[in-house]
């Protein structure tokens, strides 16, 4: 089963803030820094995190829509730095992406039938317009459309339902990896689920797997295999889902579940509520990222940067306090 | 059973007034899109019939625009004489109506070429980062330099004439196109869905024709019937002071420069060609504010 799919060794990339003809190249966001990861065939690894933690970017990156500065990304054994266009091409055919924004995320000129068709065309999957529209056709009841729905255009559906047209044209190419950047974000709540489960029935069905870009621990904890907690360009800690909720190693991760709420209201939890916003990326802290913030931080905090290290049961943890988390 | 069946007769209380909700008259399709889209028409009869009246020029009753007789100079507008005689004795009305052949040839062609112009630089200079600072220092500087003193400096290289307005028109009016499709490329290439159909597996010119210049369009349009509209009025105006077509050509703009020193006495030489400049003008105008509705395919919809 597990045949790695997805390989990121210590990717980094920065964007340079200025610039221009006259401007001089003044300063760096470290929107990645170091990140490793791998995705299996079929699983679902999901990166979590808050906002500008940097995991859109590693998307972007794992997509091959933005260039990294460092490290290697690599798809079924191809490395993106190894390959020229052609061979990216046949990269994208099993790489695909729904993105958090059903409204910008497909083209409003043109119409459902042209934007499911789009992929099938560009990689030459299938030949003649009447095989394409039947595929298109077939794609659309499979994610829950009307077969008419083929020529209308995206601004004639909802939220939902545009974003299950955005799911039909990742699935158009036969994609082995989906990359979900936020993909239910922006979704009510009734609709998010219904997303989440057709995503979840999609994977059973095709084998796919899912790289599950997302804020909300509900849904993580609900469709992810593993997790992986980002911070300000790193990964603090990466396991299986069900140890790395029931027992979170590092002082972040801790943070990051209990500020998730309980539908309960006789629950009353001690909540690791954190001080203070998201440093800088332009000018990360030195040792640990996270120190600013962490109730736990030490001396050695602020001048050694953790690595990431085994903590058991299959999982890695970026702390220097090595002790599982207190049960 | 019969209370439930809402057509029984139980039920046909009043069965002869009629429907709440009128079924609307079936009408043609031209019906609905006047209906739909009455400034595109408006736009458009207004400048189909300038072209109408430039076209049929020689059949609407005018004679040589460039006959003079002296003897009937400066004559009130008359039954001889539908728009009066100029100080040359040139029959006002013949030189209005083919002064609108210059006129609207200027517009169009500028239009065009302008946005043709326009188009290509803009979507380079939006989409090849490298080239982007070097193309824009230009159009700015092309933008700094009037059209009136592009046409002054053409007219002392070469003999004005029609196509030299045109060339000074169109240098000092793409910019303005260029910096729009720029503006608007630069925006549309972060939408997500230029990202999406990179993922799909487009290069960058199925995204450049397929996905932004389609979005870029509405503005473009727009901005193309405006600057066809005011090249109208630039070729008027180049023509009034003197440095664009000749005095052989009829166009509105020198028919007013002649009729302007009589302008306090003989007020109607300059009023009849103001008058089709301006029924013009509107047109264009009109016409493209109508196509920017229609062209938005989220207004269009509205039934």
């Amino acid at each position: 089963m597990s045949t790695t799919l997805l390989d990121v060794r210590d990717l980094v990339k920065h964007y340079p803030v200025g610039g221009g003809l006259f401007g001089r190249r003044a300063e760096t966001v470290h929107a990645v820094d170091g990140v490793s990861f791998g995705v299996d065939a079929g699983e679902t690894l999901a990166i979590v995190g808050e906002s500008g933690c940097g995991k859109s970017t590693v998307g972007k990156v794992v997509l091959g829509l933005a260039p990294p500065t460092a490290g290697r990304v690599s798809f079924g054994g191809t490395d993106y730095a190894d390959i020229g266009a052609a061979d990216m091409k046949r990269v994208r055919r099993r790489l695909q992406v729904v993105f958090q924004d059903p409204f910008s995320s497909m083209n409003p000129r043109m119409k459902v039938r042209d934007i499911v068709a789009e992929p099938l065309e560009n990689f030459g999957v299938i030949d003649g317009r009447s095989a394409i529209t039947d595929r298109v056709r077939d794609l659309l009841v499979r994610v829950g459309l009307p077969a008419d729905a083929l020529n209308r255009f995206p601004h004639e559906f909802s939220g939902g339902q545009r974003q299950r047209i955005c799911i039909a044209r990742a699935l158009a190419p036969g994609a082995d990896l989906i990359v979900c950047d936020e993909a239910v974000s922006a979704l009510d709540v009734s609709v998010k689920a219904q997303i989440v489960n057709l995503l979840l029935d999609l994977q059973a069905e095709y084998g796919l797997a899912l790289l599950f870009i997302s804020h909300d621990i509900a849904v993580v904890e609900h469709m992810a295999h593993r997790v992986a907690v980002m911070y300000l360009g790193k990964i603090m800690e990466i396991g299986d889902r069900d140890v790395l909720f029931a027992q979170p190693a590092h002082p972040y991760t801790r943070a990051l579940l209990s500020a998730v709420p309980v539908p309960d209201p006789a629950v009353r939890r001690g909540r690791a509520a954190l001080a203070g916003d998201l440093p800088s990326p332009i000018d990360p802290p030195r040792g640990c990222r996270f120190h600013t913030r962490c109730p736990l931080a030490f001396d050695r905090c602020r001048v050694d940067e953790p690595a990431l290290r085994a903590v058991g049961s299959g999982r890695l943890a970026a702390c220097h306090l090595d002790q599982p988390a207190d049960a | 059973m019969t209370a439930t069946a809402p057509d029984g007769e139980g039920f046909a209380i009043a069965p002869d007034l009629p429907p709440l909700i009128a079924e609307p008259p079936r009408r043609g399709r031209v019906a609905t899109f006047v209906r739909r889209h009455p400034t595109i028409v408006l736009g458009a009869a207004l400048l189909g019939l300038m072209v109408l009246i430039a076209v049929c020029a020689p059949w609407l009753g005018t004679g040589d625009p460039q006959a003079l007789s002296p003897a009937k100079r400066i004559r009130a507008p008359s039954a001889e004489f539908w728009f009066g005689t100029d100080s040359l004795g040139r029959d006002v009305y013949s030189r209005v109506i083919y002064g609108a052949r210059t006129s609207l040839l200027v517009g169009i062609v500028v239009a065009l070429a302008a946005t043709v112009a326009g188009v290509a630089v803009g979507l380079v200079s939006g989409f090849v980062r490298w080239l982007d600072p070097i193309v824009m220092r230009v159009i700015d500087g092309l933008m700094a330099i009037p059209s009136v003193l592009i046409a002054i400096a053409l007219l002392g290289i070469a003999r004005g004439s029609v196509v030299n307005v045109i060339v000074a028109i169109t240098l000092a009016e793409f910019p303005r196109v260029a910096r729009l499709v720029r503006g608007v490329v630069l925006s549309l290439r972060e939408q997500p869905y230029v990202d999406a159909a990179l993922a799909c597996g487009s290069g960058g010119g199925r995204i450049m024709l397929r996905h932004i210049l389609p979005n870029a369009l509405d503005p473009i349009i727009v901005q193309a019937t405006y600057i066809g509209a005011s090249a109208v009025i630039a070729e008027a105006v180049l023509s009034f002071i003197g440095v664009g077509t000749p005095p052989t050509v009829p166009s509105w703009g020198n028919i007013m420069a002649e009729g302007r020193a009589l302008w306090q006495v003989k007020p109607y030489i300059v009023f009849f060609p103001a008058v089709f400049l301006c029924i013009t003008v509107l047109g264009v105008n009109l016409l493209g504010d109508g196509l920017r509705d229609m062209l938005d395919p989220r207004v269009a919809k509205r039934a």
